[in-house]
């Protein structure tokens, strides 16, 4: 509580937002002046966004966000259910774009472009900044062209020969290649839930893109499931960067190198993992890992 | 309650001063007023009767129920059911066995009717042939109803005619005083039964229950019926005519002599080229609506904005609920001599143009072209209805996944919905494609009575559904084969799409398990 403390004197709502954490009511707290805590942005940053909004209609569900992914980098986002962080994570490859009423202001850069300019062209960004999904979806098509959908369509292989190591690799980076290496063509939707997954990042790596979102990844998954998709995360850190949302802060503190928490469509506080999980910055970010709310 | 009574004893205070007057004034026969009661107490004013009854019933049933909740002074927590129940029950106690009776009474009348009227005719009558004894009865009937007769009746017909008359009367005036009668008995015996105890809900809902179930058999007794009717008239055509020749014949030519000094064909009855312009008519109906309606199908479930497909999706159905008659008469008004004409002159510049090709082709002002095009437009929308509705149900993540990878909308739809939908597709399409094989109505009037055996979309040619409306409107004997035969093609058109429905269902189940 020292800690907390501390940081109260830095920022003016401190104060009320402590005492609601005391009354254990911390949704309550007023919200308005929040600033984020910690390390926020990064000097070697992949992926930097500066005062996002994001509307639904008339609905506001991020609240100036600013935060950096650095290269190489696992950042987990946690909070609690509607606090934004599943919304956020789909400006980053502009994946809002298919619902109409979801508007986006800020800026978000992919290495110092701007993904939200009107000019860019949507299909490369989603090419470097590929996306894993909540529910594993397999196109119901063979396993071998759920892999070999995005060379296929970026005709980033001329020969079937290039295309038969394309999928060979990324499958073994899934950890997939093992089990499925024998029935190369049998339906994707015919694998377990975790080896469905695995088949997702298979297809998505398959692009290699330069950033790959994780939406809830494992939260369909059996634990052993769990457990292997994680060790992968760690496994793949090595070439991508890597941003994932997670309801399991277990999770997020065994995967990622920091964590940011998102609360009310704001940005509370961003720091490296273990501090978030051992001592972290914000009262907030306190009551929510200790399991006051959420 | 009160009005329910009043009303019950309404209806009984004008009924018995109907029957008072019946009955004083039986023994005048001929009497006006008589006449005049019977004839307004026809069938509908009875099953009318009837009704006032059975409300009259529910409402005394509820009524004693809720008199007998009281008197027990624990409320309706004392009853075994809701009074509705019980004045249900005492409904239906009153109303069914009336109604049924009823209908059981009408549908049996004419034949008793008959059979009494045939035993007074003179023997020599009586001992004719069936069919010319239907023939004296008609003229009876006839005679009985006052209608013109050509020739002047025999007097056994006049005699006949007027115990016909007496004994339709009977009949009605016996219905009629039994039906009411049981409904009021049946109505009385279970309102004395109403008591707390009665398990009137558990009875009403069976009752329901069975009510329901006798709907759903007559629906499948009617289908089974005709069903039986049509396999049995085929076998009697398939005496006269084999089976091999019906399936196999190349030659359709129906007409035969109907007297056996008439000059006239043999008669042929092979179905092939039948079966062959119905194919030909319905592969150019579902040229034109496939690819169409699918086109629609994604324009309005990936592209269109909400409100564009509200506006745009209930105007193509509307296209299903034009008339076939109307679609048909735009065929061989508009369509078939605009083919004609364009055809035509295309053929004749084509021959100015390149001598050398010297076209000797003439286009047929009813062609398999025009019935097809315009059959083609009038599935459009079973097609595009079905497939929106099956893209629709594909998941949205399969669309992110494929977008998340970085296609295009349009990569994705064609990589990954429609072959997601296809299953869905296909059967939306063998739908209107059996529509398109059971239609009647356009092909009559654009694509001609002509049996040709054809692949040639600007030739005459004729389907099994067309043949099958000109063989039975013609004036030959039912039983002869050219009649007949027309329910040998219903028989295999009835298989056709039989088995394309099947294949249809089949199809869609399958698509649908892949999700759920």
């Amino acid at each position: 509580m020292e800690a907390i403390a501390e940081n109260t004197a830095k920022v003016d709502n401190m104060i009320d937002t402590k005492k609601d954490v005391q009354n254990n009511s911390p949704e309550s707290a007023d919200l308005s002046n929040l600033e984020t805590v910690g390390i926020p942005f990064s000097d070697n940053a992949k992926m930097s966004m500066r005062d996002v909004d994001v509307f639904y209609g008339d609905k506001q569900a991020i609240h100036g966000v600013g935060l950096d992914i650095g290269q190489n980098e696992v950042l987990a986002m946690i909070g609690p259910s509607g606090c934004g962080k599943s919304t956020f994570l789909r400006c980053l490859n502009r994946m809002n774009d298919t619902i109409d009423i979801c508007k986006v202001t800020g800026s978000l850069q992919l290495e110092g472009q701007d993904i939200y300019d009107p000019k860019l062209d949507v299909v490369p960004l989603r090419a470097r900044v590929g996306m894993v999904f909540q529910k594993p979806n397999p196109f119901p098509k063979s396993i071998y062209d759920n892999v070999a959908y995005g060379p296929r369509i970026h005709g980033l292989v001329s020969r079937r020969a290039e295309l038969d190591e394309i999928v060979e690799t990324s499958l073994q980076r899934a950890g997939l290649w093992n089990e499925v290496k024998d029935r190369l063509h049998a339906p994707g939707t015919g694998l377990s839930g975790g080896q469905q997954q695995r088949l997702c990042i298979a297809r998505t790596i398959a692009v290699s893109p330069e950033v790959i979102l994780m939406d809830e990844p494992c939260s369909a998954l059996d634990p052993i499931a769990t457990a292997k998709i994680e060790e992968l995360i760690a496994e793949l850190s090595e070439n991508f960067t890597i941003a994932i949302v997670t309801h399991s802060m277990q999770q997020a503190a065994r995967v990622s190198n920091r964590t940011a928490y998102f609360h009310l469509g704001k940005l509370v506080e961003v720091n490296e993992t273990e501090k978030v999980f051992t001592n972290p910055d914000h009262s907030l970010t306190e009551a929510y890992i200790t399991g006051r709310f959420g | 309650m009160f009005l329910g009574l009043l009303v019950c004893f309404e209806i009984r205070q004008t009924l018995t001063e109907g029957f008072a007057k019946r009955t004083q004034r039986l023994p005048k026969s001929s009497d006006d007023n008589q006449e005049n009661f019977w004839r307004i107490m026809d069938t509908s004013t009875l099953i009318a009767t009837l009704a006032l009854l059975i409300a009259a019933a529910y409402v005394m049933g509820r009524g004693r129920s809720m008199e007998l909740a009281d008197t027990s002074q624990g409320g309706f927590r004392n009853l075994n059911s809701l009074p509705f129940y019980y004045g249900m029950l005492t409904a239906l106690w009153c109303g069914i066995p009336s109604l049924f009776l009823v209908g059981v009474w009408m549908t049996m009348d004419t034949s008793v009717i008959d059979m009494l009227l045939i035993k007074q005719l003179p023997e020599e009558v009586a001992a004719m042939p069936k069919s010319e004894l239907g023939l004296v009865l008609n003229t009876i009937k006839n005679l009985a109803e006052g209608n013109m007769l050509g020739s002047a009746p025999e007097p056994y017909m006049a005699q006949a005619a007027d115990s016909l008359k007496r004994l339709t009367q009977t009949s009605q005036m016996a219905m009629t005083v039994l039906a009411i009668c049981l409904g009021m008995l049946l109505a009385v015996f279970s309102w004395f039964r109403i008591s707390p105890e009665q398990k009137a809900r558990l009875q009403v809902e069976g009752a329901f229950k069975a009510i329901l179930l006798a709907c759903s058999c007559l629906a499948i007794l009617t289908t089974v019926g005709i069903v039986f009717s049509v396999i049995f008239e085929s076998m009697r055509f398939f005496q006269s005519v084999p089976v091999s020749e019906f399936v196999f014949g190349l030659h359709w030519s129906p007409q035969m002599a109907i007297r056996a000094d008439q000059v006239g064909g043999s008669g042929a009855f092979g179905a092939i080229p039948l079966f062959v312009g119905t194919l030909l008519i319905s592969v150019i109906a579902l040229i034109v609506a496939v690819p169409t309606g699918l086109m629609a199908a994604i324009y309005l479930s990936e592209y269109a904005t909400a409100k564009v497909r509200s506006i745009v999706k209930p105007m193509l159905e509307v296209l299903a609920g034009i008339p076939t008659v109307v679609y048909g008469f735009f065929a061989a008004l508009t369509v078939a001599p605009l083919i004609k004409d364009s055809g035509t002159s295309a053929i004749d510049f084509l021959n100015i143009q390149f001598e050398f090709l010297n076209i000797q082709m003439s286009i047929s002002s009813e062609s398999a072209l025009a019935a097809g095009l315009v059959m083609g437009v009038m599935i459009i929308p079973f097609v595009s209805s079905l497939s929106d509705d099956v893209i629709n149900a594909v998941p949205q993540s399969l669309r992110d996944g494929s977008l998340g990878l970085g296609s295009t909308q349009s990569e994705t739809i064609k990589q990954v919905v429609i072959p997601a939908a296809l299953p869905g597709i296909v059967g939306g399409v063998l739908l209107a494609a059996s529509r398109a094989i059971g239609e009647t109505m356009i092909v009559v009037m654009a694509a001609g009575l002509a049996a040709n055996l054809t692949a040639n979309p600007m030739e005459s040619v004729t389907t099994v559904t067309v043949q099958i409306v000109t063989l039975l409107v013609g004036d030959q004997e039912f039983d002869s084969p050219k009649t007949l035969s027309a329910f040998a093609l219903g028989l295999m058109l009835f298989i056709v799409t039989l088995a394309l429905n099947y294949l249809a269902l089949h199809v869609v189940r399958k698509y649908r398990e892949q999700y759920d």
